[in-house]
């Protein structure tokens, strides 16, 4: 397995590369280094001698990709690409545009996020399995058909939709918990509440479907005909065998987003004020902050590479017959 | 039992409080920012909303004054505002009436007060020594450092006309590019040498190493004595003691200056722009832009008082109540991050917010019209004690053609005519109607209202496009802008080249949905003169570079004024000024050498009758030229709760805060009769839930008899 990890680790750099360019031919496509100088020193009374001078200050004043001026490896080195992202490799994220670490603008801002996803993903994979669970136990009733017709309603429906109306229902018309807000430690508790159960409740439609189409694949297999016949309960026939066995394709979902779970929601954070990563990266979008830009999506890249790798070895563990070589 | 798990960790009868219970009942104002401040450095920070914050912490030596219209500048730290000394090429000095092409020189010399100390800071504490404490950190500490807490000792010094003098000189140093050098540097003489000086030097040290800049000489700006200081500038420039008024110009003292130029503070994002160091009412003791804002009293504030006259009816509104008493009123102002508005507006309806705007989705829930056309407070809001504040901003937001366009530009007959039709075409009382709820007032010319120059009723209408009738200016007729169009040769809008409908072009960067019926609203007023129209949707950047090359042909633009003078509004049009080549702040790149003239002249000279005739003569060129169709000047509409006093609009002042009081009890009571919790609902889910899990636990049951035979 750790020849497996070290080959993994291995192919992950091209891969980085190849994002790393990707992310910085799109931004500079948009966005020139005299727009960025613009956005930083703001709109009014902005001199063409300002701008030249943000951008020498911020290394900006160098050719994008390639420099033409220089000689031998100069010509690569020597331009916006190689130094802006070369340190990305080590974790050394630089500085922001507007002059912060961006590294400890992360380390800070990564909790919040953590604080909102991970209950989210916990209890609502427990929530959705579950349900699941329920509507495979159904499966033919009354209750197996209105529940799915449930589920694909709740799927149908725009995210937006459940933070607006958990937000109007549980804040303004109940007056419940605050429609908005953080705050550190355990006074963070009141203002998690919302955005967690308006998250657990956005993702049963689709996560309740699709662990049942999973269960109903297994609940006719041989083992289970097995078991029942052994004199099992229903219950520990759906969660002792057929949970175990519907752990694989369940795994291929989750364990792949758990690193990604630090990386925060865009808009819940932005609707519901969570200072976490999702806001850092729409704020650095729209103040055209390249730096933070490219350190987020380099971290996503990371984070979902080792979500990957998580996944396979994961496979290992709930399955002998798998092995990785 | 779920309830007794919850009510604990909210702990208040209010359970949506988003504030600790301890706040209850304190003296804090509760406010919201959309947008994270970048810069917080006086020398920096251009922006309204980073003026909210520092404009309370750091004090120039000037004012405006809180109540009194027009605005009017008053000392701050100053003892009085001073008047210009003219001196003419030979240094000799002029009376005051002196012509402006004869002064080569104005010298203003500030004597500010002795007895205004700064907030406690650890820049200024000093050891057992006497040396300072806090500046010469180690490596070790400095990387133990994350913000200001550690330090623990503090102190303050009294604020010294020299700290002035340091802060122009900071606006020279490159490496802080400041906004306003560029034009500083045309008037406070030595400044752009100072710029040459400093960067030099610079190269001579470390990249991080702190520059003393008290051992640069700066010819424009002088200490006399430890409290006055003399600024010197080229020529005539009345808007400079504007100028001063604004955080550019406010103290810094050169201790706090050293202190975070320390190496390695800056990897630590310990600097400047982060944290404040001021003389003002209130000191930033919270500075997490990602969440919240706080600033608290400052407990060396210097004596300053409540004004006690103002313009007519402040005293009917209870705004000379206070009169004479010591500010600030409030002992806290926590700003928190509102980035979408429907959380800011439901959050100030349940009394978390003292104060709110209107955006366009709240409008109709907040305001009415009233028959007569007036705006008034729905009776929600009204029983609820909410009161509505109007004011219209000293902006302009208009319509420009690019005088550089071969099709609309020029000076030409035929383009005069076409951008005249045009003006009459677009109207921008619909406009506002149907895009901003009413708020707006349509413009008749570049100056808003509240600035000198701006006339009321038929002498300040725009002949071009209005006609007056007996119950004010009316938009000229369509038929009267066809005539304008054949007359400059485009009759029912057929382009005689083509034979077809003219095609002109309209950059626009809204580009989403809600930006489709404001565009299909302008498509259809071209369609009035059978003028097609062709939406040209772009980003903000490239709109940009098309308007600094000089690609665009009609767009949208806007000015907010930074200081309350009509030359701040004349400027946009004044040639010199143009956008293409110069880059300068005439997007429509209009160049007319009358009004350039009129300008150069009327820039310099102090309101007054002589003024005023140059002004109307400028907006009769322009009125007449028309490179802009003069589109609107907004009006802001903001709501306050019963329990906030003082509260009037300002749209010069940034330092308001230390003029409101408010009624923290009557804030406790009210918020908790407007949010008690509502638990039946949940009650009755419970109660669902339950019944539908009875037929399943039975049916359950049904099945696992069955296979147990």
């Amino acid at each position: 397995m750790i020849a497996y990890i070290i080959r993994r680790f291995f192919y992950a750099i091209p891969i980085l590369i190849g994002v790393n360019v990707i992310t910085f031919a799109l931004f500079f496509v948009l966005n020139s280094p005299d727009d960025m100088a613009r956005a930083q020193l703001g709109v009014k009374r902005v001199t063409n001698e300002a701008i030249a001078s943000w951008k020498a200050d911020y290394g900006y004043d160098q050719p994008l990709l390639i420099n033409t001026q220089a000689k031998g490896l100069a010509k690569l080195t020597n331009t916006i690409f190689y130094n802006k992202s070369i340190r990305l490799f080590v974790f050394d994220f630089g500085r922001s545009d507007a002059g912060r670490d961006i590294g400890y603008d992360i380390s800070q801002r990564m909790w919040p996020s953590l604080a909102i996803a991970l209950p989210i993903f916990i209890i609502g994979i427990l929530i959705n399995i579950t349900f699941a669970m329920l509507l495979a136990f159904f499966r033919g009733t009354y209750l197996d058909v209105w529940g799915v017709v449930l589920c694909v309603v709740m799927m149908s429906i725009s995210g937006l939709f459940y933070i607006i109306g958990g937000q109007f229902l549980l804040s303004k018309f109940l007056h419940l918990v605050p429609i908005s807000g953080y705050d550190d430690g355990l006074n963070a508790i009141k203002f998690l509440i919302l955005p967690v159960i308006v998250g657990i409740i956005g993702g049963i439609g689709s996560g309740t479907r699709l662990y049942r189409t999973l269960y109903l694949e297994e609940i006719h297999r041989d083992y289970v005909r097995t078991a029942r016949a052994k004199g099992l309960s229903e219950f520990r026939v759906l969660f002792g065998h057929v949970l175990k066995n519907a752990m694989i394709p369940i795994l291929t979902g989750v364990v792949v987003v758990i690193p990604l779970l630090f990386i925060g929601s865009l808009v819940m954070e932005s609707f519901f004020g969570i200072p976490g990563l999702g806001s850092y990266t729409i704020d650095a979008i729209n103040a055209q902050d390249f730096a933070v830009v490219r350190a987020m999506v380099f971290l996503g890249s990371v984070l979902y590479i080792v979500g990957l790798m998580l996944t396979d070895i994961s496979y290992t563990l709930v399955d002998p017959r798998v092995r990785l070589s | 039992m779920w309830l007794a798990m919850v009510i604990p960790v909210f702990g208040q009868a209010a359970w949506n409080n988003p504030y600790p219970a301890s706040d209850d009942g304190q003296n804090i104002l509760y406010s919201a920012f959309a947008e994270r401040p970048k810069k917080l450095d006086p020398a920096r920070s251009y922006s309204s909303n980073e003026y909210i914050f520092i404009a309370n912490i750091y004090e120039p030596p000037f004012q405006y004054h809180y109540l009194k219209r027009p605005y009017t500048l008053t000392p701050l730290t100053a003892v009085a505002v001073p008047k210009p000394v003219y001196y003419d090429k030979r240094d000799r000095q002029l009376p005051e009436d002196a012509a402006s092409s004869d002064i080569a020189y104005s010298v203003y010399t500030i004597r500010i007060r002795d007895d205004i100390q700064y907030q406690p800071h650890p820049s200024f504490a000093r050891n057992e020594a006497g040396d300072w404490r806090y500046h010469r950190l180690s490596p070790a500490e400095i990387a133990s450092l994350h913000n200001l807490e550690p330090l623990t000792q503090t102190a303050t010094r009294t604020l010294r006309a020299a700290d002035y003098v340091y802060q122009i000189k900071r606006l020279a140093d490159s490496r802080l590019h400041s906004p306003i050098f560029s034009l500083m540097s045309e008037y406070i003489i030595g400044l752009k040498e100072l710029a040459k000086s400093i960067s030099d030097a610079r190269k001579q040290t470390a990249k991080d190493a702190y520059l003393d800049l008290n051992a640069f000489e700066l010819a424009g700006a002088k200490v006399l004595d430890d409290v006055t200081y003399q600024i010197r500038i080229h020529g005539k420039y009345p808007q400079f003691l504007y100028w001063m008024a604004m955080p550019f110009f406010a103290p810094m003292p050169f201790e706090a200056d050293r202190f975070f130029s320390q190496p390695g503070l800056f990897e630590q994002n310990i600097t400047l722009d982060w944290y404040a160091v001021g003389t003002g009412p209130y000191m930033l003791t919270v500075n997490d832009p990602n969440r919240k804002m706080v600033l608290q009293r400052n407990p060396n504030f210097h004596r300053e008082v409540y004004p006690d006259e103002g313009e007519a009816g402040d005293a009917g509104r209870g705004l000379l109540v206070d009169a004479g008493k010591e500010l600030p009123f409030i002992d806290k102002v926590i700003f928190s991050l509102e980035k979408e508005g429907i959380p800011y507006w439901n959050k100030f309806l349940q009394g978390y917010y003292d104060r709110s705007g209107i955006s366009a989705e709240s409008f109709d829930q907040a305001v009415r019209f009233t028959a007569t056309g007036d705006t008034d407070l729905t009776a929600d809001m009204k029983d609820n004690g909410i009161r509505l504040q109007t004011s219209v901003a000293a902006s302009s937001l208009y319509f420009g053609f690019n005088m550089l366009d071969p099709v609309v530009g020029g000076h030409s007959e035929r383009a005069r005519k076409l951008r005249q039709a045009i003006s009459i075409t677009i109207d921008f009382e619909e406009q506002i109607s149907i895009f901003r709820n009413g708020r707006g007032i349509v413009a008749q010319g570049p100056i808003p209202p509240g600035i000198f120059g701006f006339k009321e009723g038929k002498a300040g209408m725009n002949p071009v496009v209005y006609d007056w009738r007996e119950d004010g200016p009316v938009r000229k007729s369509i038929a009267v802008a066809r005539q304008l169009l054949s007359e400059a040769g485009y009759k029912n809008g057929i382009n005689p080249k083509t034979g077809k409908p003219l095609l002109l072009y309209f950059e626009s960067t809204g580009t989403g949905p809600e930006d489709k019926a404001r565009l299909d609203w302008m498509r259809k007023q071209f369609d009035k003169l059978n003028i097609q129209l062709v939406i040209r949707a772009t980003d903000y950047n490239r709109f940009q570079d098309k308007m600094r090359t000089g690609h665009a042909q009609m767009f949208t633009w806007g000015w907010n004024a930074d200081y309350p003078d009509p030359e701040n509004f004349m400027f946009l049009l004044y040639g010199p000024n143009k956008k293409v080549g110069n880059n300068g702040e005439n997007a429509a790149n209009y160049d007319n050498p009358e009004f350039n003239r009129l300008f150069e002249q009327m820039k310099d000279m102090d309101n007054s009758p002589e003024r005023q005739r140059i002004i109307d003569r400028m907006v009769a060129i322009v009125r007449h030229d028309a490179p802009w169709a003069w589109g609107y000047h907004p009006k802001q509409f903001s709501l306050e709760h019963s329990w906030l006093y003082n509260s009037k609009p300002n749209l010069m002042a940034n330092n308001t805060l230390k003029y409101y009081r408010l009624d923290a009890n009557l804030r406790t009571s009210k918020r908790e009769q407007w949010n008690r919790p509502v638990l039946w609902p949940v009650i009755v889910a419970l109660f669902l839930l339950a019944a539908i899990a009875v037929p399943a636990i039975s049916l359950y049951r049904r099945h696992e008899l069955q296979v147990r035979g």
